[in-house]
């Protein structure tokens, strides 16, 4: 097999991963999609295995397969709401291979040279041998560059997501935490990821890159654990943004266009979704990286009034009333295993032909879309969960708003308070519902540890306990 | 003024249009009042009653139309009461300007005043004249009296030492004024109501009344009911096909049915067809109340009540408010009254017939030797109009939409050309350094960046985790980079390509594998 045949095999793929990507438009053609992707992928490996320059491809196969019967088990037996764990720790995968590829072609332009040196014929050596000897010093310059770049942006990635995954797993202490020194910790190793680019672009030698990695390692590291918990759905983004990056990098390094695409198909993706994230909390990517919501720019208003708890007959008497009923989950639900439960419940509600719709804010959860996919695991249909921006206006004419472990989302003070840490967050205007119904573990405050005048309202009622133990209650009332 | 009302002389009509009480109100307003003789008895009152209200009773009928300069009465005048109207009398009484239209130009011609109930308008101000409303909704009530009465069973579900009973299911067609009034009665009464209209706006009031409103899977745009003045209106051939099928559907379930649906000035829409009552079960009961204009369903014969071959009794009675003469009479004549004041603004028994008013000039279809039908579009509408995007309440004028968006269009395009001017700038010099080897990649990135961004915008935001799954997935691309690197060299170089590529590996299987399962779950209801 030649060249040409595996650049025919990469642009075919390249496609492949661009429609799939596209697919994503519709819950439909996303199932289509998917099928597009897993083609995509297994030409590309099928054409480098079969493509020049490649050795060991009997051992490749088995690695493949070995780690295919890994995920396998992974993928079949996560439960939907330790989502977003998985896709941190994968991230974390991708990261250190990058790391690895990136260590492996510096190994490879020091061989090259020595043989060169040596007056061998570098076609020996393999095609990525071949490509290095073909360089001019410019040329072998910029790929020291291109390489540096794809190990810090892969060492940055696999620590952050290690610490992302240990904190969306409860395994690390969700809180912002720093080291004494701060920001001052993360710009001093940026530090020296410059003076070692400049070092490593002038020697070449192990050592300046070597550091570098180590450096991006703390970096990865400190920078997540940096940030709270409430904010992993923009880390866990940036984090896939970054594994792209990291990818394109190295695609850059190797001369390989198909990574090139991919990487930047997924790094622009992940920048998207972290844009959203972010509008959708109203804040800015770098006050979210840099971590805490910054002081507060006077005195925050006073909370007035009283919780005022509700018991579950109260709840069944008033879903019993009620025409139209609008619920808001939030990661109190996931946390509480609480889907199966609120599935039933509207399956009730909805059989007595009560109008039932799900509101789903953009930042519910831990990742992006969380709130969807573990209602699609409980069999809620998609057609009644709502965005934000279809279902606010609604509010006003709805009986009943069921908050279910949510907190900033609903959070009034976003509105009303200029002086709130989440003042001008879009949030979902539950307390216009003319009665809503808070499930809530206890009186403390959310991870945000904001006061919520929601809960404060004349037309909120408080239902104290764990989600699912209060729907459980709840459901055999409903008639 | 003298106000005056005839018996009624229409066979088997027992209203009249003026009761003792209303005429203690009209003799408020300045009025003398007069009755004739009788007028009353059909529904209950007696002219020693009207006698003690002040009123005073007139033996003929001719000798009221000649001494009463207003005469007020619930039928439209026959020939013989027509002959009697004289010019600077003012009639007062049900009208229709289309079916009367002779005898609309008759009193026209001769001079006459006609203000025709029908013909109030249906704003809030004038709901007090309101007769058709205030009629339709004893004619509602007495639909579900008269079903009950030609039913064999409860209405009500009970169950008893004697057995159970089932609950009677009523299904009310058109939620008008008198659809309400049956679903009221109907529900109040125990039995299970299901109710239908072609305006989807009135869901909420019947159910409201208790009732189960009837969706049909139909996509439609009805006219605003705000347009057409709260009635509803013609429906697409689609819609009404939609409809029929549900009926169909409900036919065999359902022990009553009560039609009101009527569209103004024509004829009554077959809503409940032959094969619909072959369909329902013995004993069941059809009560048409738009038997006068052909009825909703054919089989209906007007006026009459007869039972069909598979036992379900039809009931076409078109005078649903006469059989409760007291209690339609108070409401009519209470209406009468209103409109009286309406016309005596200064309470001083001198009518001031305001052709500039809304609700007079509606009502008014002939005066002054005109006829004045049809009266000028009301100047405020009926009902407010439905705000169909709340998000936008004020709409903005189109030239201040073209300027929008013209603005927007502008701004678009300065940030774009902006953009790719920065974005060129960048990569000219770019260019400027880096060798051609490089910039062959470079083109590659920044293409494949910029369809990225182009593709990503369009991913539904409930899709966003199998996004960032599959973006996981792909992402483990790198294995390329391992297994062109596995096969060269050194001991080290192989190990890591292995441990490289065995990652990805991992990572390939499980984030597709996860994206299906997710994607597999997402399902419509």
């Amino acid at each position: 097999m030649d060249f040409g045949f595996t650049t025919a095999a990469y642009v075919v793929a390249a496609i492949l991963f661009i429609l799939s990507l596209g697919g994503l438009s519709g819950q439909e053609s996303a199932k289509r999609a998917v099928w597009y992707g897993i083609v995509g992928m297994a030409l590309a490996v099928a054409a480098t295995l079969i493509g020049p320059g490649t050795g060991f491809w009997f051992l490749s196969i088995i690695l493949i397969a070995g780690g295919g019967a890994i995920g396998y088990q992974l993928a079949t037996k996560v439960q939907m709401t330790q989502m977003p764990e998985l896709v941190a720790a994968m991230h974390s995968l991708v990261g250190l291979a990058a790391v690895f590829v990136g260590l492996i072609a510096h190994f490879e332009i020091g061989r090259v040279s020595g043989f060169l040196a040596a007056g061998g014929d570098p076609y020996e050596l393999g095609t990525f041998a071949a490509l290095i000897a073909k360089k001019t010093g410019v040329e072998l310059s910029i790929l020291r560059v291109e390489l540096f770049l794809g190990v810090f942006i892969g060492a940055v990635t696999f620590t952050g997501s290690v610490i992302a995954y240990g904190k969306l797993a409860g395994r690390v202490s969700s809180k912002a935490e720093k080291l004494p020194g701060g920001h001052f910790l993360n710009i001093a190793a940026a530090a020296i990821a410059v003076v070692t680019l400049i070092w490593y672009f002038n020697t070449g030698g192990f050592l300046p890159l070597f550091l570098m990695t180590l450096a991006a390692l703390f970096i990865g590291y400190h920078l997540i654990m940096g940030i709270g918990g409430a904010d992993m759905p923009v880390v866990v983004s940036m984090l896939n943004s970054y594994s792209g990056w990291a990818a394109a990098a190295i695609g850059f390094s190797l001369g390989n266009d198909l990574l090139i695409v991919v990487g930047a198909l997924v790094g622009s993706s992940g920048a998207i979704l972290s844009y959203i994230m972010c509008k959708a909390m109203n804040r800015s990517f770098v006050s979210v990286i840099l971590g805490g919501f910054g002081g507060p720019a006077g005195e925050q208003m006073a909370v007035e009034g009283e919780q005022v708890a509700i018991e579950v007959d109260g709840v069944a008497a008033m879903l019993n009333e009620a025409d139209s009923v609008i619920i808001i989950p939030g990661y109190g639900m996931a946390v509480a295993q609480a889907q199966q439960a609120v599935s039933e419940l509207v399956k009730k509600l909805r059989a007595k032909g009560k109008n039932v719709r799900f509101a789903i804010h953009p930042v519910a959860g831990r990742l992006p879309g969380h709130m969807n996919v573990l209602l699609a695991e409980a069999k809620v249909p998609y057609d009644i969960v709502m965005e934000m921006d279809e279902i606010n206006d609604d509010f006003p004419s709805t009986d009943v708003a069921i908050v279910i472990g949510s907190n900033d989302i609903v959070n009034p003070a976003a509105q009303d308070d200029p002086n709130s840490p989440i003042a001008g967050m879009p949030v979902l205007e539950c307390w216009k519902a003319k009665n809503v119904i808070v499930s809530k573990r206890g009186q403390g405050t959310g991870y945000s540890g904001i006061e919520n005048p929601l809960f404060f309202k004349d037309n909120t009622r408080m239902l104290y306990g764990d989600a699912k133990a209060s729907l459980d209650k709840l459901l055999p009332l409903i008639d | 003024m003298k106000i005056g009302t005839p018996k009624e002389i229409f066979d088997g009509e027992h209203r009249v249009a003026m009761t003792p009480e209303s005429a203690l109100q009209l003799q408020k307003l300045g009025h003398e009042c007069l009755i004739e003789a009788g007028a009353g008895h059909a529904s209950g009152f007696a002219d020693e009653k009207y006698a003690e209200a002040g009123v005073e009773v007139v033996k003929t009928a001719a000798a009221l139309w000649k001494a009463a300069d207003v005469v007020a009465k619930v039928r439209v005048p026959d020939d013989a009461e027509m002959k009697k109207l004289r010019s600077d009398q003012t009639l007062i009484s049900f009208f229709s300007p289309v079916a009367d239209e002779a005898k609309m130009q008759a009193a026209a011609k001769k001079g006459a005043t006609v203000v025709a109930m029908e013909m109030i308008p249906r704003i809030s101000r004038a709901q007090k004249m309101d007769a058709l409303s205030s009629m339709a909704n004893i004619a509602g009530y007495r639909a579900v009296i008269e079903a009950g009465n030609n039913f064999g069973r409860f209405f009500t579900g009970q169950i008893t030492a004697a057995g159970k009973v089932p609950p009677a299911k009523v299904l009310v067609v058109g939620a008008g004024v008198a659809g309400l009034a049956a679903i009221g009665t109907a529900t109040s009464l125990g039995a299970i109501t299901y109710a239908f209209d072609v305006r989807p706006e009135v869901a909420e009031q019947v159910e409201s009344m208790g009732a189960q409103f009837v969706y049909l899977d139909f996509e439609e745009e009805q006219q605003d009911g705000a347009v057409t003045g709260g009635y509803a209106s013609v429906s697409s051939p689609e819609f009404r096909e939609a409809q029929l099928a549900k009926f169909r559907e409900l036919a065999p379930e359902v022990d009553i049915v009560i039609t009101t649906a009527l569209i103004p000035n024509r004829e009554a829409p077959e809503l409940w067809t032959e094969d619909m009552v072959a369909a329902m079960k013995p004993g069941s009961v059809i009560v048409d109340l738009a038997a006068e204009k052909g009825g909703n369903c054919k089989l209906t014969k007007m006026d009459e009540k007869f039972v069909t071959e598979n036992g379900v009794t039809i009931i076409g009675y078109t005078d649903f408010p006469s059989r409760m003469g007291a209690q339609a009479s108070t409401l009519y004549a209470t209406n009468i009254r209103h409109l009286m004041t309406d016309l005596t603004p200064a309470k001083d028994g001198v009518i001031n017939h305001n052709m500039e008013d809304d609700v007079i000039r509606g009502a008014t279809i002939a005066h002054a030797s005109e006829v004045t039908f049809p009266p000028p579009p009301p100047k405020i509408n009926a009902i407010a109009q439905q705000k169909n995007k709340p998000a936008a309440p004020k709409a903005p004028t189109p030239e201040e939409k073209r300027a929008a968006e013209i603005a927007a269009f502008k701004k678009q395009t300065k940030n774009q050309v902006t953009l790719l001017a920065v974005g060129g700038a960048l990569l000219l010099a770019v260019g400027l350094v880096a060798p051609a080897s490089f910039m062959q990649h470079f083109i590659v990135f920044v293409l494949s960046v910029f369809i990225g961004f182009q593709v990503i915008w369009g991913v539904a935001h409930s899709l966003h985790t199998p996004l960032m799954a599959v973006t996981n997935a792909i992402s483990s691309i790198i294995i390329l980079g391992a297994l062109m690197q596995i096969g060269s060299g050194s001991i080290l170089v192989v190990v890591l390509a292995a441990l490289s590529v065995f990652m990805c590996g991992i990572n390939i299987f499980g984030g597709f594998l996860v994206t299906r399962r997710m994607l597999a779950m997402f399902q419509k209801s």
